[in-house]
């Protein structure tokens, strides 16, 4: 089996002198003036000891020094050290552009699973080049983990990455890559946005987010909804389907291939347009009855403003609440923890407006009412 | 080993035998009794009668059994007994929901009795008015208690309860004539979730209402649910979090002020038991499970009773046969005279030593004695309510300052804060002191919860073992968190994988699930 080792060696570092994440170059030199000491390649050695009895078995890819050379080493491994296009001579050499490329070699190495340090930030990174073509593990180091692509501690990453190694069955799962905005976070705003998806091994009590369900659980309610709202479509209606993996399962139940971050357009069962901005959607639907076919973004549940501002008040009014049509898997409306979804579209008015409980499909036949409040 | 009267601590290691399961045991051949062969003209009988049942219906190959001698298949369960922290061993008050009470064992006697266990359920009615008559007799008891008009007892569990009651609902709704009008079920997210797993099978849509700020069914959602479609709500109240709705009956007008009706989760009837009934909150169905409330031992799926109880107007629809009485002949009678009834949900009249356990526990204490239990099971869980809430890191989320009814849903959120030590570790650790909680609390919406119902059957001193167990735990997870994380220590097992339960590939329910998942092949008997 080929495994990928990469560190980001500052990742982490703001956090303990208080900066809530490294992200930028100028946060970093601040957090070294405060005295900031890396934090992660001793969480990837913990991580990396328990994947010592797997050593002889398995071909170790990684980037050149502190970003992963360096830890292997220190464990005993003898990894082949990829040219990512810097020496890796100090932790220095672990920009950003330095991890896009060396996601990119890890790719054209074709490794079986790449286990990354880091936090929401280097997930980010990965899943710009990576998508969901690569199956990855986070070992949590960063200051913010959002986003459920890290194990529980260093030790549940190693173990789980040897299990999945030496040939256990671990089912894989699709989790979303989220961030906050830093500089919002340091001025003691909380936002967070969803940036992708990352495929990672799945195990319930080693990987972030113990209320997650099981991925058989998850697909299956999303495969449930999006049947069930395929099947309802009526002709001559244009569907308006929102960011999100689970409004993804409607195009997939038609048999269409849906952008997961984009806002596409359904009619007829057939696809009228993909990841569209707000002027072509608008012109698309002018003629036409018109659905909203929206999912909350994970953790924090908003259903309108958060990675669709496509999405403009003006159509929203155009559909009305009837014409909202919100789909959730029971676990990810679990995990909102009581919290109500929210609307956020900019027209504080239309916000009010729709506020109030909405029905919210679960399943193919389950729906929750749940409350909705402008911000 | 005794307690320790000081630290109300037990010194406890529970038995570890690395015992093969009992398919593994098996030689060929082995047998625990040889017997001798019978006579040709026997033989030659059996031969005959065998050669009368269909080839079709007929084994091509012996069953496969485990074959081995009786010395091995005692010490095999014994020593899974010993692997077992059962009711009968622990003080079991931390499987909130579930009322562990004490089943007495003179019940036992009588339901291993003879005079029921040689009956046969195909006997002529004639030759079965004894058992009849206590069938009929727990059906009065069971009415006076909830103010149903009619029972069934035929269910054998709680969703098995659920499940014909939703039936029941649907010929309700086809016989109105309501089939194409009223297609939605109302439930709660703290209900049991076979109050929303039911009605999807008998083709109806499920709507949920999550809980208000203060954590009871949310009124205004239920408002928004509402409308000329619902057919029916299925509630449960108190909920699973401990927490009385005193609203419950604008709850039950709601919903019949748009034609429909209510079906009221009554499976735990532990803490209202003679206290309230179903028909004051304007209920129209209910039902009680008699291996919690009534006494009646339960667990692992094993034999229980779920009795479902209805108004005179829905009696038609319910499951055949109803026990009946002719004063006339002075008989009882099965009739099986119900042209609108659902038909049948078990075979035969239900479980019957269960059924006999529960008429006996009802029988035994009588109208006061039922609802001194309900008192003392209350008084039991606001004695572990307020010691739990003086445990640091504990918490009782929702309704805050207010009382519980008969168990509650705690959460160690706080201490997960303060320690990183969450309820799945200390239950974990729980098991190293001889007791345990669990965590299946679907659905997971109290965070690092746990749920402690006490009953009326534990004494004081019991419940202070429980409570200083959980006074050592949090002491621990502020000591020594590391060795917390590695719990348990003196349990038979350690952590079980969870993910192969969850897993439809991975999972085996039978020994031949197993061998076919695993190796891929299974090889039946020659």
């Amino acid at each position: 089996m080929k495994l990928g080792v990469m560190v980001n060696p500052v990742a982490g570092m703001g956090g303990a002198v208080g900066l809530k994440g490294t992200d930028g170059a100028e946060v970093l030199a601040e957090a070294r003036r405060r005295g900031a000491v890396p934090r992660s390649p001793e969480r990837t050695v913990r991580a990396l000891q328990k994947l010592l009895p797997l050593r002889e078995s398995l071909t170790v890819f990684t980037c050149p020094g502190a970003m992963g050379e360096a830890e292997l080493r220190e464990c005993g491994f003898s990894p082949i050290v990829l040219d990512c296009g810097f020496p890796g001579e100090s932790e220095a050499g672990s920009s950003r552009e330095q991890t896009l490329r060396g996601v990119q070699r890890m790719r054209e190495m074709g490794v079986d699973l790449l286990l990354f340090a880091g936090g929401d930030g280097t997930a980010r990174d990965i899943c710009e080049v990576a998508g969901e073509s690569l199956l990855v593990l986070g070992i949590p180091s960063g200051v913010k983990i959002h986003s459920p692509v890290y194990a529980t501690s260093p030790e549940s990453a190693g173990e789980l990455a040897a299990n999945y190694l030496s040939g256990a069955r671990i089912p894989e799962k699709t989790a979303e890559v989220r961030d906050i905005d830093e500089e919002g976070f340091r001025q003691g705003r909380v936002q967070t946005r969803l940036y992708g998806y990352l495929r990672i091994p799945f195990e319930r009590r080693r990987v972030q987010g113990l209320k997650s369900g099981s991925p058989a659980s998850d697909k299956v309610a999303q495969e449930a909804i999006g049947a069930a709202v395929a099947e309802g479509m009526e002709p001559g209606v244009c569907y308006v389907l929102g960011p999100g993996t689970t409004t993804r399962a409607v195009a997939e139940a038609l048999g269409l291939r849906k952008t997961l971050l984009g806002v596409d357009l359904v009619r007829h069962g057939e696809l009228l347009g993909v990841d569209l901005g707000a002027q072509e959607l608008e012109a698309l639907v002018q003629n036409s009855p018109v659905r909203l076919v929206l999912t909350p973004i994970g953790g924090q549940g908003y259903i309108l403003g958060r990675g669709n501002q496509q999405i403009r008040p003006s159509l929203v009014r155009r559909c009305g609440s009837k014409g909202i049509m919100v789909l959730c898997a029971p676990e990810k409306l679990r995990a909102l923890e009581g919290e109500p979804l929210r609307v956020d579209t900019g027209d504080l008015e239309l916000d009010r407006e729709l506020e109030g409980y909405i029905r919210v499909r679960t399943g193919y036949s389950q729906e929750t009412i749940y409350p909705l409040r402008a911000l | 080993m005794g307690m320790n009267m000081q630290t109300k601590l037990r010194d406890f290691h529970q038995a570890r035998w690395d015992e093969p399961i009992i398919f593994e045991l098996s030689t060929p051949g082995e047998r625990g009794m040889l017997l001798p062969p019978v006579e040709e003209e026997v033989a030659q009988k059996g031969a005959q009668g065998l050669a009368k049942i269909p080839a079709s219906l007929r084994r091509s190959t012996p069953p496969a059994l485990p074959e081995m001698g009786q010395m091995r298949v005692l010490k095999h369960y014994l020593r899974l007994s010993q692997e077992n922290l059962g009711a009968d061993l622990n003080v079991d008050v931390g499987q909130g929901t579930c009322t562990m009470k004490y089943s007495p064992k003179v019940n036992e006697v009588l339901a291993a009795n003879p005079a029921l266990s040689e009956l046969h359920p195909g006997q002529d009615e004639s030759t079965l008015q004894g058992l009849l008559e206590m069938l009929f007799k727990t059906e009065h008891a069971l009415k006076e208690i909830s103010g149903m008009d009619r029972f069934s007892l035929q269910a054998g569990g709680g969703s098995h309860a659920i499940y014909a009651i939703v039936s029941i609902i649907r010929a309700w709704v086809d016989a109105t004539g309501q089939s194409d009008t009223k297609d939605e079920i109302i439930t709660t997210i703290f209900s049991h979730p076979s109050n929303a797993a039911a009605p999807v099978i008998k083709g109806f849509k499920v709507i949920t209402i999550y809980p208000d700020a203060e954590g009871r069914p949310d009124f205004e959602a239920l408002k928004a649910a509402v409308n000329e479609r619902t057919a029916a709500l299925l509630i449960t109240n108190p909920e699973d979090i401990g927490i009385y709705n005193p609203r419950i009956k604008e709850f039950t007008d709601l919903i019949h002020s748009v034609g429909g009706i209510c079906s009221y989760d009554q499976a735990n009837l532990n803490g209202i038991m003679g206290i309230t009934r179903a028909k004051e909150a304007g209920f129209d169905l209910c039902f009680f499970n008699l291996h919690k409330t009534f006494s009646a031992p339960h667990g692992c799926g094993g034999p229980g009773g779920g009795v479902i109880g209805v108004t005179s107007e829905l009696a038609k629809f319910l499951p055949v046969p109803l026990v009946e009485f002719d004063p006339s002949k002075e008989r009882y009678y099965l009739n099986y005279d119900l042209p609108e009834s659902i038909g049948k949900v078990k075979d035969f009249y239900g479980v019957v030593p269960v059924i006999l356990k529960a008429y006996a526990w009802i029988m035994s204490l009588g109208q006061e004695g039922l609802t001194e239990a309900a008192r003392v099971a209350v008084l039991n869980n606001n004695y572990m309510f307020r010691k739990i809430m003086k445990i640091p890191g504990a918490g009782a989320p929702y309704a805050e300052g207010e009382h519980r009814v008969e168990q509650v849903r705690y959460s160690w959120q706080k201490l997960k804060e303060e320690t990183g030590i969450g309820s799945a570790e200390v239950q974990n650790r729980m098991f190293d002191y001889g007791v345990h909680y669990w965590m299946s609390h679907e659905p997971f919406i109290v965070p690092e919860p746990f749920t402690v119902e006490p009953t009326e059957s534990y004494s004081k001193q019991e419940l202070d073992e429980f409570l200083a167990i959980m006074e050592q735990i949090v002491k621990e997870a502020h000591e020594d968190p590391e060795m917390l994380r590695h719990a348990p220590h003196k349990s038979t097992i350690h952590h079980v994988d969870h993910d192969y339960l969850d897993d439809p590939k991975k999972w085996a329910m039978t020994w031949r699930a197993y061998k076919k998942k695993y190796t891929g092949y299974f090889e039946p008997r020659k």
